[in-house]
């Protein structure tokens, strides 16, 4: 069972991400941005946190056109488990693997605190160790988180069960509460809460271990 | 040759800094100030001849996020 953590100039939560997918049984590489493939036989990638390239122009604007991120697209078509968290969501709402944007927050502030989630879907690949609606608490760190996309996405996205996650009470603004959404064939996962920050009871929380416990059950069975 | 690219958040999505401004120009009294919408100007150095089609490139690929925003090309 292998993981590639990609690593942007500006990431700050790779390390992390690393650290939680070990404790589930992962072998991890970090992947460098400038590097055009994954290493061979990968099943996971995550796209971690952070402000990649400064936030400039958008957030994951710059990420999601550097060289590794067509090898992430490829990987996603052929089928392949994709992770992006906080800032590797807006990185996978840039590339169009997923729909909809992440806009600055409702009320322009940088929100950094624990939040009750409320999960919507526990039949996904990341989610099956959840109970359908079971409440969890994960931490947020964000600008721009605040999800937006027009009527017929949401509408899709609610109808298809590809809305993972929401937050009990809409901390940023987000669209129908909308915290993580899942791609057309599920295996493509963006979520601006951090469950790799609630991994691990010496960190506070450990709400966010079975998610990559999720993963690991599946892939294990791939 | 030179372009300007005029990158707008499109009408229906909600703009908060926009908002801000707005209720911070009526903090100051300009109670004439109806609404304000933000966006960003991005200022181009081009080879001359560069058509206006690159640059509509230029911007579905990178300077707009055309599923927020919409853009205008202007020529300098």
């Amino acid at each position: 069972m292998k993981a590639a953590v990609i690593v942007f100039p500006g990431s700050n939560c790779d390390r992390d991400l690393a650290v939680a997918l070990r404790d589930a049984g992962f072998d991890v590489s970090m992947v460098w941005h400038k590097d055009t493939g994954l290493p061979n036989g990968v099943d996971l990638v995550g796209l971690p946190g952070g402000f990649s390239f400064g936030d400039y122009l958008r957030c994951g604007a710059i990420a999601a056109r550097s060289p590794i991120v067509g090898a992430v697209a490829e990987h996603a078509r052929r089928g392949g488990h994709v992770l992006g968290i906080c800032n590797g969501f807006q990185i996978l709402t840039e590339t169009g693997l997923l729909p909809g944007a992440l806009m600055r927050n409702r009320d322009l502030k940088y929100i950094c605190r624990t939040v009750p989630l409320i999960v919507q879907n526990a039949t996904s690949d990341f989610t099956a160790r959840y109970r359908d609606r079971q409440p969890i608490d994960l931490p947020i760190a964000h600008h721009d988180g605040n999800y937006s996309a027009d009527p017929a996405t949401l509408d899709r996205l609610r109808g298809e069960g590809r809305v993972a996650f929401t937050y009990a009470v809409n901390p940023n603004g987000s669209q129908n509460d909308i915290a993580g959404v899942l791609s057309e064939n599920g295996r493509v996962l963006g979520m601006m809460p951090h469950p790799e920050r609630a991994a691990d009871p010496s960190l506070g929380g450990t709400d966010g271990r079975a998610l990559f416990r999720s993963l690991a059950g599946c892939l294990a069975h791939a | 040759m030179k372009a300007r690219v005029h990158v707008m958040l499109k009408d229906g999505v909600l703009d908060p800094q926009g908002a801000a401004v707005l209720h911070a120009l009526g903090a100051l009294g300009f109670d004439e100030a109806k609404g304000v919408r933000q966006g960003k100007v991005i200022e181009l150095e081009l080879e001359d001849g560069t058509s206006e089609a690159r640059i509509g490139e230029m911007c579905e690929k990178l300077l707009a996020n055309t599923v927020i925003e919409s853009y205008r090309i202007e020529i300098l």
